[in-house]
């Protein structure tokens, strides 16, 4: 075995044709957590069900464990862990059945069974619910379960869509800490997001947007080198209104609210805030505060977002 | 734990355990998975009956003369008129089978009974509704043999007048009925109905389980595991193989003790068959519910699928003698017109294998065929 878990060169994959993911090339290693962020329809489901063997790619390579993501599927599907973004364990079954369904399928040994249900049940604190039809637990519950059947047989590489879509804060915290067990056993662990603070917790993170690898790295390299623009956070009374005006000021080349917090994309912080000054002042806004700041991670996703559509539009002017 | 062609028996046995809860759980499914079919055969069981009895009669005796109370009197004797109108002149006889009150008018000439007794040739006159052909035929061919029944008396009775003894007449049909001896049709219709049944219910049970996982996305999960299509097919089937022969069971009993259809041949074969029949419609309704991946789809399909042909060109209904011939070809592909055959065998004339064979060997064919072509359109992806 190679020392990554996963690794894919020129993936594709069309429906007709919409190109849902752009020759996407990328490695992930052994034992790390790899985040895959992106918003909503960028390609990271599509991606995952072609890594995990269940969509067939339209062009390009791709092995999980070693093995190819178009032949030895079924060598795939018996070594990984896969937990889908819809819920997919079976409403009308309790808790204890659906671990003893899929214990049954991934084959665990007699021997063993027991013990790897007392270790589901722990994982996701459900041992005083084990005959709760598990259509009645709450999301987060679910999802601990979810994650429970998917390493029953305690699969090297587990595939996570989406684990957190729908659940309570609190309740996305517990499912991260369970994520690093995991990473902290060995274990490779591939995650879909959308939630920007959640690409924090990963080891490195794939940026994907309409289907093309926007940006990759771990997130201090993204947060010090893929970032062109500088980022100014200004504190103002009705920002909602003054976002409307700061937009339109020569130099900002973005502008999003944070919060009560403004913040702008600018190619250089220092040589706007004099001018941004006058013109919020002149229109009647009080300016509390002007500073240039650190980007967080949601800054860079933005701004590379933006370039991104900058230079489509560019593009799509261009050839029409 | 490997069986032959790969089967892993742990999974095969985990997936039939799940699908049994999901039935057992489903009380709803699960009501109608045993009610439907006693329902079905209530409802056709009675209605479907094809013996002609009590056709509704209206009767004009212009005559009144004991020659024509005769006569009328033989037509109210029979079980198969009842007397519904007295009329009073033709018109109201008219009236009554315009009104749909009377399916046949009998009108009996004024000088009937004067050319009766001077022995002259005479007529009754028979209107009728022919609004329903075979019903229309099959009525008055009963009063045909009513009228000839009272004209051979009458000659007879001349003859004997004529000559000092009674004639013997040159020639007489002697019947025997084999196999249904009281000629009821529920004894025909019953073994058929219960194939009929069976193909709708079973291939209708199994079309919703595999479409249902993918609209749920349960199918998802399912299918990046290492079961195998074989192992998700069988162990599918296996609840709905036992709800079918419970089914079947209760069918049976139902044919037995209410309609009080007697069974001759071997119960062993019966059921036996029945099974072998069954597995084939469990295993259409997968196939189905495999291509249609939606609940609606499959079920209506299943429904096209199974019960069009298993009531129209099984045999059930319709004399498959009496169709075109390309349509008799294309029955022999209809797997319920062999069952319809086997349990027509089975119950009215108690045959066994010897001679049932061949529709036998052909159920076994449709079940393997069904249960291949099942699991080979399964396909663990979602393309």
């Amino acid at each position: 075995m190679t020392e990554f878990a996963v690794t894919l060169c020129d993936l594709e994959r069309r429906f007709g044709d919409f190109v849902a993911v752009n020759r996407i090339s990328l490695d992930v290693r052994r034992g790390e957590i790899f985040g895959f962020l992106g918003p909503n329809g960028a390609g990271k489901s599509t991606t995952i069900r072609m890594l995990c063997g269940l969509l067939e790619p339209s062009g390009g390579s791709g092995t999980v464990a070693g093995f190819d993501i178009r032949t030895e599927r079924e060598q795939i599907k018996r070594t990984i862990g896969y937990m889908s973004q819809k819920f997919s364990l079976y409403d009308d079954l309790t808790v204890e059945e659906n671990i003893d369904f899929y214990s049954g399928i991934y084959g665990i040994p007699r021997t063993k069974k027991a013990e790897r249900k007392a270790w589901v049940l722990d994982m996701a604190t459900l041992q005083e619910h084990r005959k709760t039809r598990t259509g009645e637990l709450p999301g987060g519950w679910k999802q601990r379960l979810s994650l429970g059947c998917a390493l029953l047989h305690e699969p090297r590489i587990v595939f996570l869509d989406e684990p957190t879509s729908g659940v309570d804060p609190l309740s996305r915290r517990a499912f991260w800490d369970l994520i690093h067990q995991l990473a902290h056993q060995g274990v490779t662990v591939f995650v879909t997001t959308h939630y920007m603070e959640e690409a924090e917790y990963c080891d490195r993170l794939a940026l994907i947007y309409r289907g093309e690898l926007v940006a990759l790295g771990t997130p201090s390299e993204m947060k010090g080198n893929l970032m062109l623009d500088q980022v100014l956070a200004l504190t103002c009374d009705r920002a909602h209104d003054a976002l409307a005006l700061a937009a339109t000021v020569p130099g900002v080349r973005d502008a999003a609210l944070f919060g009560r917090d403004l913040h702008l994309m600018t190619p250089d912080a220092e040589a706007l805030v004099p001018g941004l000054r006058q013109a919020l002042e002149s229109a009647g806004f009080r300016v509390d505060r002007m500073e240039r700041i650190t980007p967080s991670l949601e800054d860079v996703f933005v701004s590379l977002i933006e370039a991104r559509d900058r230079a489509d539009g560019a593009q799509q002017a261009f050839t029409s | 734990m490997s069986g032959p062609g790969g089967i892993n028996l742990r999974r095969l046995v985990a997936v039939a355990r799940k699908e049994f809860i999901h039935v057992l759980r489903d009380k709803r499914a699960l009501a109608i998975a045993i009610l439907l079919p006693m329902i079905m055969l209530m409802i056709f069981g009675y209605a479907l009956t094809l013996d002609l009895d009590r056709v509704p009669l209206a009767i004009l005796d212009q005559s009144r003369t004991p020659q024509s109370r005769e006569l009328v009197a033989r037509f109210e004797g029979s079980r198969y008129f009842s007397v519904v109108q007295r009329a009073g002149s033709e018109r109201e006889v008219e009236a009554a089978i315009n009104r749909g009150q009377a399916m046949l008018g009998l009108v009996v000439p004024l000088d009937f009974g004067r050319r009766v007794a001077s022995e002259r040739k005479t007529q009754v006159q028979v209107l009728a509704d022919g609004s329903d052909a075979n019903t229309t035929t099959l009525a008055l061919a009963y009063a045909e043999t009513i009228v000839r029944g009272y004209s051979q008396e009458v000659l007879v009775m001349k003859v004997r007048r004529l000559t000092g003894k009674a004639p013997a007449l040159p020639m007489e049909l002697r019947p025997r009925v084999w196999f249904n001896t009281d000629m009821e049709s529920k004894i025909f219709i019953v073994p058929g109905l219960i194939a009929v049944i069976m193909m709708l219910i079973t291939a209708l049970l199994t079309s919703l389980t595999v479409a249902r996982e993918w609209e749920t996305g349960t199918m998802e999960q399912l299918i990046s595991t290492p079961v195998r299509p074989p192992e998700l097919i069988l162990g599918k089937l296996a609840p709905y193989f036992v709800i079918g022969m419970v089914d079947m069971l209760l069918s049976v009993l139902a044919g037995r003790f209410l309609f009080e259809v007697p069974i001759r041949g071997s119960l062993v074969l019966l059921f036996g068959v029945s099974a072998v029949f069954l597995v084939g419609a469990l295993a259409l309704g997968i196939f189905i519910s495999t291509l249609a991946k939606s609940q609606l789809l499959a079920s209506q399909a299943a429904f096209v699928a199974t019960f069009l042909p298993a009531f129209l060109l099984s045999g059930f209904m319709f004399d498959i003698g009496n169709m075109p011939r390309p349509l008799q070809v294309m029955t022999n592909l209809i797997p319920a017109r062999h069952f319809v055959t086997i349990l027509r065998g089975l119950y009215l004339k108690g045959t066994g294998l010897a001679e049932l064979w061949p529709q036998c060997l052909l159920l076994v064919a449709f079940a393997a065929l069904m249960l291949l072509l099942a699991i080979r359109t399964f396909k663990k992806r979602l393309d």
